[in-house]
């Protein structure tokens, strides 16, 4: 992975620095909260509910086993003994005390992590593909690319105050596992006819309020002019976005009020003023930093059929369970990449203990040539592991309670921390995650219903990413109580699409039993096991969900 | 000042304290507490307009972080937020973490490891 250099180093110790004299004079009474809260935001310094929040980026979500028993190390001595996991790839803590953020960010430094542009309207954490050099229907590794992004992004002059804040995601398979055409901007590694690699380029995506799909608006972006290319998007974005109406500020407004056709025409011509400019990638730097993202030199292939997993598996029906719904083919012969499930049944969505991180981090060294993922998914990721070790791997997994076997299944749930956490949610969205999972909890009915897609927020924002989940679930506040809307038919994907609206909302003691209704309604309608929840519903429409929820017409 | 109460009701005044973010209450004394309970209960009105222009003071003084009045209702004796937001505010989380959702979820293990 890639390795600070001096200039990065020394950027974040003085940043960390700078920070530690700010909190300082917030303390001493040297400066109010209205001066403070901006200083915080942009090192990733929350006031939540209940306490401060301290958001840690995890660029691209790639973690190494050190930085991993940082955040270990950070949840026990100043926080709870415990991190959640993000839809964005970052790490949360959701109690540290003001005073001693600076030791923390201190800590984290020393392990090359930091919390700079977690917050605010900038450029923040670059998202990719969380199987990236390690997906066997990858075009190319996406976070080199990632990287070179986060490297222009960080304190750009001209993008520190934007008009809102612009989220980038990088992917380069076929499959989009990082949700590229909700972000800003969407950039889709492929190569052209002549092999050449380049960018699909997507603008315009967004959640949120008033969620849209990317268009797009490049069809092949050289990567030469990958800097070039976003820099002119931004400059568009930055002059023309609007400052007027916070809820219209993002460029998906933009974009739709000026139209997709206009934006790209003015980005192009911005581009063709810049695009000759030092901000062309010469290749010699493209393939230094893509050094950083090299398979392990220790990766060596194997045979493809594992004759110690087969026989474990013989005597071991959990194991194989597990093997079959959390592992995926790798690019490497012999190997898969592991998914570690963040969402054992009942709990909260994406949370670790300190001990599970620690066991994580062991895990990564023994078994995953010291890479660990984050999936904005709220899972982490093993990428790089040889069948032959899976077994062990499982074992060690199990005696921690992190071998539940159900990835891209009904109880992989994403949530926003919600109202139990969160000073913007208008509702709980863990404890429906909880209840959602226990009722769908048995193993064997979990399977049979196959892939589904649950995702909950506790408010208009989306965190939880509900416009795009198969079943989207909005948590609202309505004259004091908790109510729940269902969306069907959103994803995230190659294909992507809004959720529809199924009709009014539910109570908090009626939302699992409508989620189950949508379910069993689903596995009688499909033509088939291999018929998914979303292809049922691309099918069939909402309306045998609609009249199963609310009677028919 | 943020204000989140309604007309008429019986107001708390809540905060945020500055150096742990912690959720605090505005007491009988001027000084905050952690507990709903302890919290100085005003009527809307004159009342509330005197906790609330010293919580305001306390801001100012760097002690509290962005005060706000909340509604109040009186239930089985016990002064109680009238929102839900307030009532996780004062009760914290309704959900539980870290180790003590890992023992509710697997109190065998702990069980084992005692």
């Amino acid at each position: 992975m890639y390795r600070y250099d001096e200039f990065d180093q020394e950027f974040v110790n003085e940043r960390v620095a700078q920070f530690r004299g700010q909190v300082e004079r917030r303390i001493a009474g040297e400066l109010t909260e209205d001066q403070f809260r901006p200083l915080r935001l942009m090192n990733g310094v929350y006031l939540q509910l209940h306490a401060y929040m301290l958001r840690i980026a995890v660029p691209y979500g790639t973690l190494n086993p050190a930085q991993l028993r940082m955040l270990a190390f950070v949840a026990r001595k100043y926080d709870r003994g415990y991190g959640h996991f993000t839809t964005r790839q970052n790490l949360q803590f959701h109690w540290p005390a003001l005073k001693d953020v600076p030791d923390i960010l201190d800590h984290l430094s020393s392990v090359e992590m930091h919390s700079i542009q977690t917050s605010g309207n900038c450029i923040r954490n670059v998202t990719a593909d969380h199987f990236a050099g390690a997906a066997r229907d990858e075009v190319a590794d996406p976070r080199p690319y990632a990287e070179i992004l986060r490297q222009w992004s960080s304190l750009h002059p001209e993008f520190v105050f934007l008009p809102r804040k612009f989220k980038i995601a990088v992917t380069g398979a076929e499959r989009d596992r990082a949700a590229v055409k909700v972000h800003d901007i969407g950039l889709h590694l492929k190569k052209d006819a002549d092999g050449r690699l380049g960018f699909a380029v997507y603008v315009g995506g967004g959640l949120g309020r008033t969620p849209f799909i990317a268009h797009k608006i490049r069809d092949f972006l050289p990567e030469a002019d990958l800097l070039s290319y976003s820099e002119a998007i931004l400059r568009v974005y930055n002059q023309f976005g609007r400052r007027d109406n916070k809820f219209k500020a993002r460029i998906k407004i933009l974009v739709h009020e000026t139209g997709a056709e206009e934006i790209a025409r003015q980005v192009e011509a911005e581009w063709e003023r810049i695009r000759h400019s030092a901000l062309a990638l010469p290749q010699a730097e493209i393939d230094r930093i893509a050094t950083y993202f090299a398979l392990p030199a220790s990766l060596a292939p194997r045979p493809a059929k594992s004759v110690v997993l087969e026989r474990a598996r013989v005597t071991d029906a959990e194991l194989g369970a597990w093997v079959d719904q959390n592992t995926t083919p790798h690019r490497v012969s012999g190997h898969v990449i592991a998914t570690i499930s963040l969402k054992p049944i009942g709990g909260t969505p994406g949370d670790v203990t300190a001990e599970q991180m620690e066991l994580i981090a062991d895990l990564a060294e023994r078994f995953s040539h010291n890479e660990i993922r984050v999936s904005h998914e709220q899972n982490l990721i093993l990428p790089h592991v040889a069948l032959d070790d899976l077994p062990a791997l499982h074992a060690a997994l199990r005696d921690y309670r992190l071998a539940t076997a159900n990835a891209g299944l009904v109880t992989d749930i994403i949530a926003c921390p919600g109202l139990d956490y969160c000073s913007l949610a208008n509702a709980r969205s863990i404890p429906v995650a909880q209840r959602i999972s226990e009722r769908f909890g048995d193993a064997a009915r979990q399977r049979e219903i196959g892939e589904l897609k649950i995702k909950i927020s506790g408010c208009i924002n989306a965190c939880g990413h509900h416009h795009v989940g198969h079943i989207g679930i909005l948590g609202v506040e309505k004259k004091g109580e908790e109510f729940y809307q269902i969306t069907l038919g959103g994803s995230g994907d190659e294909q992507a699409s809004i959720g529809e609206i199924l009709g009014p909302g539910f109570s908090s003691d009626g939302i699992v039993d409508a989620v189950e209704t949508v379910v069993d309604t689903y596995m009688k309608v499909r033509s088939g096991p291999d018929e998914t929840f979303l292809a049922a519903y691309r099918r069939l429409g909402k309306a045998p969900f609609k009249d199963a929820l609310y009677g028919a017409a | 000042m943020f204000k989140a109460a309604s007309a008429g009701a019986l107001k708390a005044v809540t905060a945020n304290r500055l150096d742990d973010g912690r959720v605090v209450f505005l007491d009988e004394d001027g000084g905050w507490t952690h507990r709903i309970g302890a919290a100085l209960l005003v009527a809307d009105g004159a009342e509330l307009d005197a906790a609330t222009a010293y919580a305001q003071s306390q801001h100012a003084a760097r002690i509290v972080v962005d005060p706000y009045a909340i509604d109040i209702t009186i239930v089985e004796s016990r002064p109680t937020p009238a929102r839900i937001r307030e009532r996780i505010r004062a009760e914290g989380p309704t959900v539980r973490y870290g180790a003590a959702e890992y023992a509710a979820l697997y109190p065998a293990d702990v069980a084992a490891a005692e």
